[in-house]
């Protein structure tokens, strides 16, 4: 169990909790997705779920950018990068990813030039600081790092700088609820919506879940009493048979958005008709692709990309946990052949990964309490 | 990648690219601004950062609250290292490039 005491406001965080027992009704199983990944950290961080009576149920969600990602791009990515004059340009994220012959760190042993980079405007000035060689970056990200990538080739093409180009993984939120709320084996009562994502794309784009689906969404902060007051509006909502889009994290995300980063975004980038998404398959409208009239910076009209699909391991269930059907604890594979330490499946490797974060905060505890250490 | 880091506007650096010079927990690092044309931050403002971008205006409460927040994540030392290294070749803070 929890202690209250440890929170920075434990008045607040209890009033939280007593006002979710109260309006959580005994009779009712309540199961909730929190989309995000950075909630799903907070959540097992926090313990949380010991705050919450045992009839609501957190799902983790396809909000991990890293875990989403198919194998076969990471592939792609790396078969261009494997052309001598390629520098691979990536986030920290995506540095332990397994592609199927290794991670971008593993290439980088093998000799290949890796390089980690903290912005977008980082690989455009390596590709500017090394005229003789073409930076590739390896784009990732929802709506929270989209709009950096757009401003970055906006950037380049007014430079005109000509070694640069982008490999485009980032992929949009809505489409993933979708196709979560369109999956047969998920019933959902709500949802606690995305924090960061919704600074850029603000509140509107998730009112058709309340309208059409009959879902409410509360759009949340990440701290411990954010989440909870969250699940406190979303209770209220059912309880009294609505379904809304509100707002819980008004101090940062404003209901239009951010409108330059969404001006960005459409400057640069438009939809893929289709896109695949790990363990989800293929989402209709899911992804980004750089327009025709970047066409110069994009690496997938720029090179010949092997378009390579690669199904899973099959014991691996990380479709399965990334909907929320299964827990992390549930699929085969986990806290034996999977660690975050050997990760099989990408859930595994992110901080933000549902599997990561319940190894490193549930497993471990339970592992250290059975007097028995995890492997590391 | 997806958690937001605090960081206080030092100055705003004049020129045709909008950009700044922000500070991260004693850290200084020379940020973008150009998605929130539409509601330039001032010197003294405080902003959240993702890759490099300052993405939103927010209270010194706010900012101190989220701080706080990625310490108890275990973030923090992610978020400053992250900070530490914008600027990649920057000939202003002397680094050249790094690998």
């Amino acid at each position: 169990m929890k202690y209250v005491d440890e929170f920075r406001d434990p008045r607040l965080i209890r009033r939280a909790s007593d006002e979710v027992r109260r309006l959580a009704d005994p009779a009712r199983h309540y199961r909730l997705m929190e989309v995000c990944g950075g909630h799903t950290h907070a959540i097992y961080r926090f313990g949380l779920k010991d705050l919450l009576p045992d009839n609501i149920e957190l799902i983790h969600g396809p909000g991990c950018p890293v875990c989403v990602l198919p194998m076969g791009r990471i592939d792609d990515g790396l078969a261009i990068a494997a052309r001598a004059d390629v520098i691979f340009a990536a986030f920290g994220d995506m540095m332990r990813v397994p592609g199927t012959t290794g991670s971008p760190l593993e290439h980088k042993a093998r000799g290949m030039d890796v390089r980690i980079v903290y912005s977008p405007l980082d690989a455009l000035k390596l590709a500017q600081a090394n005229p003789g060689k073409h930076v590739l970056f390896f784009a990732i990200g929802f709506e929270t790092t989209a709009p950096s990538t757009a401003l970055t080739l906006l950037r380049a093409k007014a430079l005109g700088v000509s070694n640069f180009s982008v490999f485009c993984n980032h992929v949009t939120i809505v489409p993933a609820i979708r196709a979560i709320l369109d999956s047969p084996d998920m019933r959902l009562d709500g949802f606690i919506g995305p924090g960061h994502v919704s600074t850029v794309i603000g509140c509107r784009p998730y009112e058709w879940i309340a309208q059409n689906e009959r879902k409410p969404i509360v759009v949340s902060g990440f701290e411990p009493l954010d989440i909870l007051q969250s699940v406190v509006m979303l209770l209220e909502q059912l309880h009294a048979g609505e379904a809304r889009v509100e707002n819980q994290y008004k101090r940062v995300v404003p209901w239009e958005g951010n409108r330059a980063a969404l001006r960005a975004m459409a400057e640069v980038f438009e939809l893929r008709p289709y896109f695949e998404w790990r363990g989800m398959g293929f989402i209709s409208q899911s992804a980004l692709r750089v327009r025709d009239s970047f066409a110069q910076w994009d690496a997938e009209q720029r090179f010949d990309v092997p378009g390579v699909r690669v199904t899973d391991p099959k014991a691996a269930q990380c479709g399965e946990v990334l909907k929320g059907v299964l827990k992390p604890a549930q699929c085969k594979l986990f806290g034996r052949e999977c660690t975050p330490e050997h990760p099989i499946g990408a859930l595994m490797v992110s901080s933000e990964g549902s599997c990561a974060a319940y190894y490193n905060y549930e497993h471990r505890k339970s592992l250290a309490m059975a007097g028995l250490d995890a492997h590391d | 990648m997806c958690l937001a880091i605090p960081g206080q506007i030092v100055e705003v650096v004049p020129g045709a690219v909008a950009g700044a010079v922000v500070e991260v927990v004693g850290v200084r690092r020379r940020i973008d601004l150009g998605l929130l044309l539409d509601d330039m931050p001032v010197a003294g403002d405080w902003v959240l950062i993702h890759v490099g971008f300052a993405m939103s205006k927010i209270s010194e409460n706010d900012a101190r609250e989220q701080m706080e927040l990625l310490r108890m994540l275990g973030e923090c030392e992610a978020a400053v290292e992250e900070v530490a290294g914008y600027g990649l070749g920057d000939e202003d803070d002397g680094r050249g490039q790094a690998s």
